[in-house]
């Protein structure tokens, strides 16, 4: 059985409509307009014990909705959800005791007590025995290194702090499911590649199983095996970061250093020809853009090398946020 | 561990965290000692006026009046400042996240929430009222020294009181799942608490017809019973039967306050967080 299953999950949310003007909010206090809002029409997936699956999609596609439900703080208006056999809304004490949840955007910390005594407090509330509840302590204190900061009150964390506070927090009882909503939002560089080893470390080495939403791309490239897109409540995508991008597409980068100064018209002259799609010369750098479908990298390679002197060359895929646009796009949603 | 483990943890890092603010309490023991002086020579002047015996004598009054001033904190006049900033932006629904029982886990928060600030401007109260005030001269406008047994029984009522007035604080909480907003409970309230608890006068001189209705509301377990077990107002002997009439008030209050909860969170659970 896999560690999460869900079928056909349904949420449905009733959003009060309000009438403009003056004349229409005397209305609206008589005869309430409501609308329904189709935050998820039916999603299914499973997850296996081990995996570290992306979830992506769009602002207001369901990502939060869904981890809302599997973390039991929100009841679906349909299908049916397990979780270690547990259905998280309704045994929600003790799914809550096996699980760990961290929001991005806001703390799980008491705000006003320092670090330690939070964790002290979280041993208590989740009966974590004293030898277990030092060990994950230590490790965690050692992995986040929280050494310096135990005493410090939350509130005076800075944000980057606070998230390495708030993921130590969410594993002090040992839990062997993991759901990240957007953690390395707001954070800097410095502190995102952190969060990645440590979310990468857990799971290898400790086999915690992750699920990570996320609007950072990268951290899905950086962390994820798998990925499941969502839109418009439905999941429209599920497989690995190949799959998303031939899903897309099979553009890829050819970057070429030259030994001297290229020129745009020789490249032309001696490359023009199917499947490429943009070239750009500045100074020793070329970029050719093309359709690995098209032509075969090697055969491109090989074009190039044969013409010109080459320094260095390699090959890149486009940055996954496009691809990902272009799949929001598809599907009529999405920002841009 | 035991059962309560948790949720004694969780009042305790409360409770500690809010003995932190030391000049609120200066200010509000300020406070309470104006308000606690006009108090006593507005009913001092009452009962010069009286005519005849009062239920109860002056020196029960005094006493009556200084506890009041001692422990104004703890009655349910208000709400948590931090528990109206969790409804307001909605990180109510979180609380769910934790692997207790929600009623329990608030009821604790709000145990603390009760009992610390209260600890802090009762202290100076008392040492004033006690010790202070004899020293100035003013003996007979200072709180009485109880006997032991009445000491004793004093200690259990205001525990029982304490327990009270965290389900009907808890309750108040409730509300805000539906209301949203604490500003309403928080001006309802001081009204009539203060009143039917006995804070702006002591329940036994209310007029005879009052007194049926008086001695049944549940109010009356705050202020009213420990401060008359005290001053030996109720007799030693009557104490246990007042207690429990305090305690039975706190269980329907409790239950009641699970049930609201119960559908309260349903519609937070529905509706979203």
């Amino acid at each position: 059985m896999s560690q999460i299953e869900v079928r056909n999950l349904a949420k449905v949310f009733r959003v009060a409509e309000r009438r403009p003007g003056l004349g229409g909010a005397f209305r609206g206090l008589v005869d309430r307009r409501t609308r329904e809002v189709h935050a998820l029409a039916g999603v299914d997936f499973d997850i296996e014990r081990g995996e570290l699956v992306g979830y992506i999609g769009p602002n207001g596609a369901g990502k939060s909705t869904t981890i809302k439900i599997l973390a039991g703080i929100l009841t679906p208006t349909g299908g049916t959800c397990a979780v270690d056999g547990l259905t998280p809304w309704r045994d929600r004490r003790r799914h809550a005791a096996r699980i760990g949840v961290v929001f991005g955007q806001r703390t799980q910390l008491w705000w006003d007590l320092p670090v330690i005594e939070s964790f002290e407090l979280l041993q208590r509330v989740y009966r974590v025995p004293e030898s277990l509840f030092q060990r994950n302590r230590d490790r965690m204190v050692e992995l986040l290194r929280l050494g310096p900061l135990l005493d410090t009150p939350v509130r005076q964390l800075s944000l980057g702090q606070r998230m390495r506070a708030d993921l130590a927090a969410a594993l002090l009882h040992g839990p062997k499911l993991l759901f990240l909503d957007e953690p390395t939002i707001g954070l800097d560089a410095a502190a995102k590649l952190a969060m990645r080893d440590f979310v990468r470390t857990l799971n290898r080495e400790e086999g915690v199983t992750v699920v990570l939403t996320t609007h950072d791309m990268d951290d899905v490239e950086a962390l994820c095996e798998r990925i499941m897109v969502i839109g418009q409540g439905r999941i429209l995508i599920d497989g690995g970061i190949d799959d998303l991008r031939r899903r897309v597409g099979n553009e890829r980068m050819l970057i070429v250093d030259f030994e001297e100064p290229g020129s745009l018209d020789a490249l032309e002259r001696e490359l023009g020809g199917a499947g490429l799609r943009d070239l750009r010369v500045t100074g020793k750098r070329a970029r050719i853009g093309f359709d690995a479908g098209v032509i075969a990298p090697a055969a491109l390679i090989a074009r190039v090398t044969s013409r010109f002197e080459v320094h260095d060359l390699f090959v890149e895929h486009p940055p996954i946020e496009h691809t990902v646009a272009d799949l929001y796009a598809e599907h009529g949603e999405g920002e841009a | 561990m035991s059962r309560l483990a948790p949720y004694a943890a969780v009042v305790s890092a409360r409770y500690r965290n809010l003995l932190q603010y030391r000049a609120a309490a200066f200010a509000g023991f300020v406070t309470q000692l104006f308000w606690g002086s006009i108090r006593l020579m507005i009913l001092a002047a009452f009962f010069a006026a009286a005519e005849g015996p009062q239920p109860m004598n002056m020196v029960e009054v005094v006493a009556y009046v200084w506890l009041g001033q001692a422990l104004l904190g703890m009655l349910p006049w208000n709400t948590d400042a931090d528990f109206k900033e969790q409804i307001a932006s909605g990180a109510v629904a979180y609380d769910l996240l934790r692997p207790l029982d929600l009623y329990g886990y608030w009821y604790a928060r709000t145990l603390a929430f009760r009992t610390a600030t209260t600890t802090l401007r009762a202290i100076p109260m008392v040492v004033f009222a006690m010790l202070l005030l004899p020293a100035f001269g003013l003996a007979e406008w200072a709180l009485p020294v109880p006997t032991l047994a009445a000491f004793v029984g004093f200690l259990v009522a205001i525990t029982a009181a304490a327990l009270l007035s965290t389900a009907i604080t808890v309750l108040a909480h409730i509300s805000m799942l539906w209301t949203l907003s604490g500003e309403g409970v928080d001006r309802i309230m001081p009204s009539f608490v203060t009143i039917l608890s006995g804070m702006v006068v002591p329940l036994p001189l209310f007029p005879d017809w009052m007194q049926p209705f008086l001695a049944w509301q549940p109010f009356r377990g705050l202020c009213d019973v420990p401060y008359r077990i005290y001053s030996g107002n109720i007799p030693i002997a009557e104490a246990a039967n007042e207690i429990v009439f305090t305690l039975a008030w706190t269980v329907v209050i409790v239950w009641f306050g699970r049930f609201l909860l119960g559908r309260g969170v349903r519609r937070l659970v529905v509706q979203g967080g």
